[in-house]
């Protein structure tokens, strides 16, 4: 069927044109598909935290409440955009924009399936890393331009937290790249598809690498225990104390789909992405493999979800402890582990 | 080496954490706490501690233990309770005594403290579980909690 869209949009328009509506359809299709996608991630988040809390979550607004957070999007795009005294208007409306395109555009190279790849860069890896930290300037910016101390410090706390977090995510990724060889997220999955899932092929290191990960991941989303961002009890909501309506909503957005992000990482490069596991329905041709990917993201976020209903938040200083005395040094021997299992050829 | 020992205990109480969340979590179907309250309005019980307001217990033959000594009026704090009493005679003994003519309770004022209940020595007044305390005109929240031609329970006073 995408075929046949590719070739009558080649047929009536020329070449450059089409590929542009081309374009366009494709990044039209991925915002709405995860705008609905990020809704129910919210809606799940409540639902697995009441659970978590013996309580029973949205249940009035349709079926067990799947409406409920569709009630909540058309409540906050209806609602007034106000904004506080002497704000920098510029930085003010243009910090959830930075926000929310940083994380709709890492999704850009997400293979959800063998198919299902809207851009397949050979940088894929590098690409995700640099995009989602361009996140915290969103944030930076938000915070400053609110004219609000609770919002600036929830922001200059945020950009301690993502420099300090993002070694960790790129070094823990480094460590499964020296395995793959590759930084194409569907090479990657090649790799996988022979060898098994990375996470075994990598032994010992490669454990503690998706440990690592898990951890700054959840510490680069800005979800509880790493919430001291927004710490509601102590900054009022953070860097978003000011914002209201859509813009809200935006941040909101984001962090769920920030989580998806982390999530869909940790599938492509541990758990072999839309492999099935064992390869059960390799000779399947109707299987949809974007199902096995979706179930691993299910896993891995419900796993995020349960570190933050678990976990007390840290402080800034136990935070950047945990980073520069606990995690990084752990993270490069554990390169070295690898760089050695590789040289002597220990993969299985 | 206490390096290496704290991030085992780090990551070993975490899994603790975790194990006690992932109990809540496998059970939440079941024993979730939240009422559902204008739905199970019917079935619903609080429990035994639960301050709805205070009444007078009444048994069969409209007798209170009531006695009139006001420490409940004296105990407390925002004059919630008025006792109106007065003097009878009492028939076995030929005596005066005092007695409660009217045991007036706000409602509307009361802090739900429990002193009054506390200071009782013969324990007339107890706690009540209802719930549903919202009317629409505040002066039905002036109770009267005797009622009328009740009279006290004989021996309480012994």
């Amino acid at each position: 069927m995408i075929k046949d869209i590719h070739n009558w949009l080649f047929s009536i328009m020329p070449e450059g044109v089409a590929s542009i509506t081309e374009m366009v359809l494709i990044a039209t299709a991925y915002l709405i598909l995860f705008a609905v996608a990020g809704l129910y991630l919210v809606y799940l988040e409540r639902k697995v935290a009441a659970w978590f809390q013996l309580r029973l979550g949205p249940n009035r607004v349709g079926p067990f409440g799947l409406f409920q957070t569709m009630a909540d999007a058309l409540k906050l795009v209806s609602k007034e955009l106000t904004s506080t005294d002497r704000i920098d208007k510029f930085l003010y409306n243009l910090a959830p924009y930075f926000v929310i395109i940083t994380s709709l555009t890492a999704l850009a190279v997400f293979p959800f399936s063998k198919q299902l790849q809207a851009f397949d860069i050979n940088i894929g890896l590098f690409f995700l890393i640099a995009v989602s930290s361009i996140g915290v300037i969103g944030i930076l910016l938000g915070g400053w331009s609110s004219n609000n101390k609770y919002a600036l410090i929830g922001a200059m706390r945020s950009g301690v937290q993502t420099i300090s977090y993002e070694l960790s995510v790129g070094l823990s990724l480094l460590t499964m790249v020296l395995l793959t060889g590759s930084l194409q997220l569907s090479e990657i999955i090649e790799i996988q598809r022979t060898g098994g899932w990375l996470i075994l092929q990598g032994h010992v290191p490669a454990v503690i690498a998706f440990m690592i990960f898990m951890i700054a991941g959840t510490a680069e989303t800005n979800r509880a225990p790493f919430d001291l961002v927004e710490a509601e009890s102590e900054l009022g909501a953070g860097f978003h104390t000011e914002y209201s309506g859509m813009k809200f909503a935006y941040f909101f957005l984001a962090e769920f789909i920030n989580m998806f992000i982390i999530a869909s990482i940790a599938v492509v490069v541990f758990f072999g992405g839309w492999l099935s596991p064992f390869g059960i329905t390799e000779g399947i041709t109707w299987f949809p493999e974007v199902l096995w990917f979706l179930i691993k993201v299910l896993i891995i976020i419900f796993l995020m979800m349960w570190f933050r209903w678990t976990f007390p938040r840290l402080r800034v200083d136990q935070l950047l402890t945990l980073e520069w005395k606990y995690l990084l040094p752990i993270n490069l021997v554990n390169i070295v582990f690898m760089a050695i299992i590789i040289w002597l050829n220990w993969t299985i | 080496m206490s390096y290496f020992s704290e991030i085992y205990n780090g990551i070993k109480t975490l899994l603790t954490g975790m194990s006690v969340t992932g109990h809540y979590f496998v059970r939440a179907r079941k024993g979730a706490l939240t009422q559902q309250y204008p739905d199970n309005r019917d079935t619903l019980k609080m429990f035994d501690r639960f301050r709805g307001e205070v009444i007078m217990p009444h048994d069969d033959v409209n007798e209170h233990r009531c006695t009139g000594c006001q420490k409940c009026e004296i105990a407390c704090p925002n004059g919630t309770i008025e006792i109106i009493w007065d003097r009878g005679i009492d028939e076995v003994t030929g005596k005066k005594k005092k007695k409660i003519d009217k045991h007036i309770y706000h409602l509307a004022m009361c802090t739900m403290c429990g002193l009054c209940i506390e200071a009782c020595p013969t324990d007339a007044i107890v706690w009540a579980q209802n719930y549903e305390n919202s009317v629409y005109d505040r002066t039905q929240l002036t109770k009267i909690l005797n009622q009328p031609g009740s009279k006290v329970k004989a021996g309480i006073e012994d």
